[in-house]
């Protein structure tokens, strides 16, 4: 494990900001590791949740914001409902996330494919208005140099009625576009 | 009893079975539901990992829309549910925010209706009731009741209780199934990382799946298309990496209500699950 110089903090706003965005007492962190014994994605972590909140109060940014933990947290909310000082730890990780895709940071390792998943997700959302599951795992598919993954459950589905190869458009589709629209205005003039 | 029903996108393709038999349950059962006029995607996971004004402005649009229908909306999907009820909440609790996010969908949401999930609304007929509508209990039957994180989680949108639900349990009960005792009902199957880390989510599929066997169930039971699809799918899967061999179907409770009900079947699609369902069916008779 990676030595932590505790006297080289590098960044001292930074648990401010974490606490300001995810609306999270991130101070009120002892360290008891209760979020990490209970979550379910800890074996593929590089880091610990626990070790992401104490990282957050010694203000090392680049280390968490680099790490793949705060991707491969599966949002599952165990971490939060456990935890004795009320914080919402899943909310602290969201806003991690949140923040290393605004600083346009790569995601490493098995981070990359999380990221490229949401955005081919959210890219569903924004040109059809709902997911286009079909298109959006083609697309996976690609992106990702392996076009023939899951081939056959594609197939299997298909022939079983579970798979379509067009999508319900909403009319509103202009309406959702400008939401997404609206919502990366107001995010710059934060 | 009536409701507006928000199907979100996952139940028009490969969670199908739930949209089909929450309709044909509910119909049976009186419960009137109205699918929202012009749905669109609730953000899901991806929404709430990008942008937390998106996460809320996605699902603040169809909660307008549901309002226009003066109905309380009821969300199968547990992902669908936990985003429109915390919007919901959120969007109750702070008002500059409502307006914030109002301002953006240009669909203005007043805190009018509630957001129900689907088990609740079946519940709410009371277990006497749907007791009285069996015709064929479902005996035999050792459900393993998983809910996943969705249903439970975070405290604010909570269905039941966090570590120990009974919702699903006392439902299937009431339609003659024996649920078992298992320590995994609300552990994370993984399915938002299904996709891009698939060999993450295995082990996490592969974890839920020997505890239900272990607890001698010889089904599962569950409230989610994405819970399922990662169950049912990725079981065969676990088999192959794991040298494993489960069997275990896994079903939506609207299934096994309906089947209980005596519906029939094709409007209940037990044929389209990866892992076949009959045999445990045929316990049912």
């Amino acid at each position: 494990m990676e030595i932590i110089r505790l006297n080289e903090s590098e960044d001292r706003d930074f648990i401010e900001r974490v606490s300001r965005e995810s609306g999270q007492a991130v101070e009120n962190c002892y360290q008891c590791g209760k979020c990490t014994a209970g979550c379910p994605v800890a074996f593929a972590y590089d880091l610990m949740p626990h070790q992401v909140m104490r990282m957050v109060q010694m203000g090392l940014k680049e280390e968490v914001l680099r790490c793949q933990s705060i991707w491969l947290c599966a949002s599952c909310v165990t971490c939060t409902v456990r935890c004795p000082r009320n914080i919402d730890v899943a909310m602290v990780m969201d806003t991690l996330r949140i923040m290393a895709r605004r600083k346009g940071m790569v995601p490493p390792g098995r981070g990359r494919n999380v990221a490229l998943f949401n955005n081919n997700f959210l890219g569903s959302i924004q040109k059809y208005g709902r997911l286009f599951e079909f298109a959006t795992m083609a697309m996976f598919n690609l992106k990702t140099g392996q076009p023939f993954r899951e081939a056959s459950t594609g197939l299997t589905m298909l022939r079983r009625g579970k798979l379509k190869l067009s999508v319900t458009k909403p009319r509103g589709l202009e309406e959702i576009n400008r939401i997404f629209e609206k919502v990366r205005q107001a995010e710059k003039e934060v | 009893m009536k409701f507006a029903y928000y199907p979100g996108c996952s139940l028009e393709t490969s969670g199908k079975e739930y949209d089909l038999s929450t309709r044909a349950v509910s119909k049976h059962l009186g419960i009137e539901l109205t699918e929202v006029p012009d749905w669109s995607c609730c953000g899901a996971t991806a929404g709430h990992s990008t942008s937390h004004l998106l996460a809320l402005a996605l699902p603040a649009r169809n909660l307008a829309l549901a309002e226009k229908t003066g109905l309380d909306v009821t969300a199968p999907c547990a992902a669908c549910y936990q985003r429109l009820a915390l919007a919901c909440h959120e969007l109750n609790h702070n008002p500059q925010l409502r307006e914030k996010v109002n301002e953006i969908t240009e669909r203005p949401f007043h805190g009018k209706i509630k957001v129900i999930s689907i088990l609740e609304v079946i519940s709410s007929v009371g277990l006497e009731q749907i007791r009285a509508q069996v015709v064929k209990p479902l005996k035999g039957l050792k459900i393993a009741a998983y809910y996943g994180c969705l249903l439970v989680r975070p405290r604010a949108i909570q269905i039941d209780d966090t570590e120990n639900p009974q919702i699903i349990e006392q439902i299937m009960q009431a339609a003659g199934a024996e649920p078992v005792d298992w320590p995994h009902k609300t552990e994370c199957c993984g399915a938002s990382l299904a996709v891009s880390n698939e060999e993450v989510a295995i082990p996490m599929v592969s974890r839920i799946l020997k505890a239900a066997a272990l607890s001698g169930a010889n089904c599962l039971v569950c409230a989610c298309p994405l819970c399922h699809f990662n169950l049912d799918m990725r079981q065969l899967k676990v088999n192959r990496l794991q040298g494993t061999n489960y069997h275990l179907p896994v079903f939506y409770f609207t299934q096994l209500l309906g089947v209980a009900m005596g519906l029939n079947p094709q409007d209940l699609s037990l044929h389209t699950h990866f892992v076949d369902t009959g045999q445990v069916l045929k316990l049912v008779g």
